[in-house]
């Protein structure tokens, strides 16, 4: 299993809770898995997030979780 | 010449000449407005004189009737039923039913010549119904504000909100409450900054060419033609591939021009004028007017202090305006602020707010210097309260590599204690100060991203070596790339040429922002010239009869790994290159990534001001930049990333503020009454480059451009406390507010 | 509206063209004669990046009239270098580093050779002052002044 963080506001789609535990190898399974438990963090996904997993902020959806990783949702980051 | 434990350096840490420093000290340059095209008509904009109107009608005939006027579009000429972000940049473009904020588009005109073209706009006649407008954020939040737009709010904004919030967020951990509860010192207070311009000098300039064929072409002053090539395709309902966009020289951007404004309207114009080519340049006004500014904010922050220093528990709740679109930076602002301190109870709040006002663009940092301003105000309040040091406090707070970020994630390394023991030990710190002076330090932080990559490299017969890259150089990036690229290769600096490329030229790139160029381009063609470096071994492992694992590249030339490989003598660069037509053809490396690995960067700035009494002006006396660069590729550049970084920051500290009239009208779109700081204004700024090498990149480099814009803000609020004893909580801090607020306090 | 024929010298140059009455100099030089080293950052004065010298006097080409340059002496930036020769100022600003987008470079290089003419010694605030009229965003100015003064002084040393 592994923990994903989100931040608190997305805790209305999620019955109030701050860290789901999915079952996930990647970090695509992960985000498909919390959609399907919690379909209103569907539209949030989809409007662009930036994953983190052990403080390295990953791109890539195919990125492996390796099990105990810390991973955080965050809204996506770019800059100026 | 750098070196770490593992690695000495010949070129990464010099500081020889830019590559294209002789083209831009000659004028040869091209920027933005400076090509022309056979055929050309020039571009102009009408723009709404209203903050909020229906647009009721639009007339182009006595336009239309001008010998020489081409074509005239209006939003009847973009493709309808676009959704989210691609609808918020065609809306932005060019407007529908309604204008949205003083100088948004409403429509363009092509003609033969620029006076012309300029003419045939004021010739277009357009009636509005004036509708109510808001400007201020905290206006903009009230529930009876006038809505900008319904039903742009997003599913992270909870039911029951005022119709003008758009996004909503909170985040945190612990409980601030407890951690209040055992401070020594809790203290409270609002802050509020207006939005500021980025004030590149060159004004936004593009040649478009559309055809009815859907094929175009552009030339453009852009921070990333790709993201011009997706956004302008996107709102002219055209494939992307077909349009091809070539970057100019670029005077500037700090953000500001990594999106679209007038480039849809220059194609939209030539495909009506029958594929001619369409030149738009804007002027100040319509830049200050209808560019991307970036938000203004208004900020509550709550802070628990115990006497020893240590930060207890820490609240911020942020509001920004971003315009009349969703975007307000106040989510990086609120990951931003508490950024340098570790703590076990954090609680962020944010409300993302329309106004009528132009859609916010990055502006270096975004959101950050807010945070900042709020956050490093009370905390120096609050130390001043308790008479504790600042920067001990920072000391005893800041964040290293393992522990927990504010806004959630682990750090990886850092530099933040680093870089407050270097401010520390700056000699700066023991110059003493007269009547009216006083001193002001703040911390500052910038993630730093990576994006999207592309880059190519390919060695030349001659043993040189080319490469192209997709993020235009905005401040040094090619000297920057090219020592990278060169130390790797074992070459010469003046070897390698960078080039940066169209959109044709290489797989997609974002665009220079997020303090990537070095980090992001500076990667991906350290591991190209990997790749060529591998095929060169191996052409000389062939030649000589060995395995390629036997070969190693030392010094510019593969030679034999050890004894057992054999007895050769090494083969450079050049001798491999002239042979290549007959050794299997061009040698090359390319690379494509996100890439990973990107390194934080923290700064810490220390400002004296004298302040004069009598008129409430601030002078900067000496300023003080400390920033950890993880590795300085070209130390003049990260120096000028610095300088520039702080300048920026002391005008929004010190001047600068878009003004609006009663009306919603931009009361200040000119350089004279949007003042930037002048030569004059300031003096030399100090700099000190702290080295904590990032282990995501191949040289340690970590990013620089942004941070640096983030400490001044408060920093300069901090030290006019320390000057007069009054503390300025709203931006900017200009003689009459400072006089007022010395008035005030009698 | 029809044009008026301008005859001037540019960088040494006898030449003509045609101008609008109401185009300014700068766009006379960068659409008329091809010379775009001028840049224009405000049109108002405010950012010296058209910096010309007009018989000798430093002017933001913004502000001048195509026809009032006329019989008149013009010098920009293409003219600054001696053939292949840098002035010393171009090429103290390409050592000091002392730009980034290069969009002011030619403004401020022509208004600090105008100012070296005048005061081959210029204190550092003398620098600042004269330069006050030259916006730089990227810089801070801090390696522009550098600059200056470092040609100044070889500058100095070269008279000597």
């Amino acid at each position: 299993m592994v923990a994903v963080h989100l931040w608190s506001s997305l805790t209305r789609f999620t019955d109030g809770a701050r860290v789901v535990e999915v079952e996930a190898a990647t970090v695509a399974e992960a985000l498909k898995q919390l959609v399907e438990t919690h379909p209103g963090l569907g539209p949030i996904l989809d409007g662009g997030i930036s994953v983190v997993i052990d403080g390295e902020m990953v791109p890539n959806r195919h990125t492996a979780i390796e099990p105990g990783a810390e991973v955080y949702l965050m809204q996506r980051l770019k800059g100026g | 010449m750098a070196k770490d434990e593992f690695r000495e350096f010949k070129l990464v840490g010099t500081r020889p000449d830019r590559p294209d420093g002789l083209d831009k000290v000659t004028g040869r340059a091209r920027y933005g407005a400076d090509i022309s095209a056979p055929g050309m008509l020039w571009g102009a904009v009408v723009r709404s004189p209203h903050a909020h109107a229906r647009i009721v009608s639009i007339d182009p005939s006595k336009a239309l009737a001008l010998d020489g006027v081409k074509a005239v579009v209006t939003r009847a000429d973009f493709p309808e039923g676009l959704t989210g972000e691609d609808w918020n940049l065609q809306e932005n473009t060019i407007a529908g039913e309604r204008a949205l904020y003083d100088g948004h588009a409403v429509a363009a005109v092509a003609a033969t010549s620029k006076l012309l073209a300029e003419e045939a706009a004021r010739l277009i006649a357009v009636e509005y119904e004036v509708l109510p407008h808001v400007i201020d954020v905290d206006d903009a939040i009230k529930p009876d504000a006038p809505v900008i737009r319904a039903g742009a709010a997003d599913a992270s904004v909870p039911e029951g909100m005022p119709p003008n919030v758009v996004r909503y967020m909170d985040f945190g951990r612990g409980d601030v409450e407890a951690g209040f509860a055992e401070a020594d010192l809790v203290m409270e207070r609002s802050y509020k900054t207006e939005a500021t311009h980025q004030g590149y000098i060159e004004p936004h300039a593009c040649l478009g060419q559309l055809g009815a064929d859907g094929k175009g072409e552009m030339w453009v002053c852009t921070q990333g033609q790709w993201y011009i090539r997706k956004m302008c395709t996107a709102v002219l309902g055209l494939d992307a591939s077909q349009l091809r966009v070539t970057p100019s020289e670029i005077g500037g951007g700090f953000g500001g021009k990594t999106t679209i404004f007038m480039e849809p309207l220059s194609l939209a114009l030539s495909r009506k004028a029958g594929g001619k080519p369409v030149k738009i340049v804007m002027s100040r006004s319509e830049v200050l007017r209808a560019t991307g500014p970036t938000a203004s904010a208004s900020m509550d922050v709550k802070i628990g202090l115990k006497k020893d220093g240590t930060i207890t528990a820490a609240r911020a709740e942020f509001r920004m305006q971003g315009g009349a679109f969703p975007g307000a930076p106040v989510d990086m602002a609120l990951y931003c602020c508490f950024a340098p301190y570790n703590l076990t109870n954090v609680a962020h709040v944010g409300y993302d707010v329309l106004a009528n006002r132009p859609k916010c663009a990055a502006y270096r940092a975004p959101g950050s210097p807010m945070g900042a301003f709020a956050v490093e105000s009370l905390l120096d309040e609050m130390c001043r309260a308790l008479k504790i040091d600042p920067l001990q406090m920072r000391l005893k707070n800041a964040v290293k590599e393992g522990d927990k970020s504010s806004y959630g994630p682990r750090f990886g390394s850092i530099g933040l204690i680093e870089t407050l023991e270097a401010t520390q030990a700056h000699p700066n710190l023991s110059i003493k100060l007269g009547p009216n002076q006083g001193r002001g330090i703040a911390a500052g932080y910038w993630f730093n991203h990576n994006g999207e990559t592309s880059v190519s490299l390919a060695i030349s017969e001659d043993g040189t070596a080319q490469v192209s890259v997709g993020t235009p150089d905005i401040g040094g990036s090619r000297a920057s790339i090219a020592l990278m690229t060169a130390e790797t290769l074992g070459i010469g600096y003046e070897d390698v040429r960078v080039n940066v490329v169209e959109t044709g030229a290489l797989g997609v790139n974002e665009p220079t922002h997020g303090s990537r160029a070095t980090f992001a381009s500076g990667k991906a063609a350290v591991i190209a010239a990997g790749h060529a470096i591998k095929e060169m071994c191996r052409r000389a492992a062939t030649e000589w009869g060995i395995e390629p694992e036997a070969v190693e590249w030392v010094n510019g030339a593969a030679q034999p790994a050890g004894p057992n490989a054999g007895k050769h003598p090494p083969m450079t660069i050049a001798e491999i290159a002239g042979k290549m037509g007959q050794t299997g053809g061009p040698i090359s490396g390319h690379h494509e990534s996100v890439p990973e690995g990107v390194g934080a960067s923290f700064g810490c700035h220390v400002v004296d001001v004298e302040v004069d009494p009598e008129t409430g002006r601030t002078t900067i006396l000496r300023y003080l930049v400390v920033q950890d660069a993880g590795r300085a590729i070209h130390p003049a550049y990260v120096e000028g990333q610095y300088q520039g970084g702080a300048a920026q920051g002391i005008g929004w500290a010190l001047n600068e503020a878009y003004i609006y009239d009663d009306k919603g009208r931009l009361a200040n779109p000119v350089f004279l009454d949007y003042r930037i700081p002048v030569a004059s204004d300031l003096p030399m700024i100090d700099t000190v480059i702290v080295e904590v090498p990032n282990p995501g990149h191949p040289y340690g480099v970590r990013g620089v451009g942004e941070t640096g814009i983030t400490p001044p803000l408060p920093a300069i609020a901090n030290a006019i406390e320390d000057a007069v004893g009054v503390r300025m909580a709203h931006l900017p801090m200009s003689p009459a507010t400072v006089l007022a607020a010395l008035k005030a306090r009698g | 509206m029809s044009k008026i024929h301008v005859t001037t010298v540019v960088n040494g140059d006898a030449v003509e063209f045609l101008a609008d009455p109401r185009e300014t100099l700068l766009d006379c030089l960068r659409d008329r004669l091809g010379l775009t080293g001028s840049k224009e950052g405000c049109g108002t004065g405010d950012c010296g990046a058209c910096s010309v010298r007009l018989d000798g006097t430093l002017v933001c080409s913004c502000l001048v009239l195509g026809v009032e340059a006329e019989g008149k002496q013009i010098e920009t930036i293409e003219g600054m270098a001696d053939g292949a020769t840098l002035h010393p100022l171009q090429r103290k600003f390409i050592e000091h580093a002392a730009l980034q987008c290069g969009f002011c470079t030619p403004g401020i290089l022509v208004a600090a050779k105008a100012l070296l003419e005048r005061n081959p010694d210029p204190t550092e605030e003398e620098v600042r002052f004269w330069l006050a009229g030259n916006l730089c965003r990227c810089t801070g100015y801090d390696k522009i002044i550098r600059a200056v003064l470092d040609a100044a002084a070889e500058m100095r040393q070269e008279a000597a």
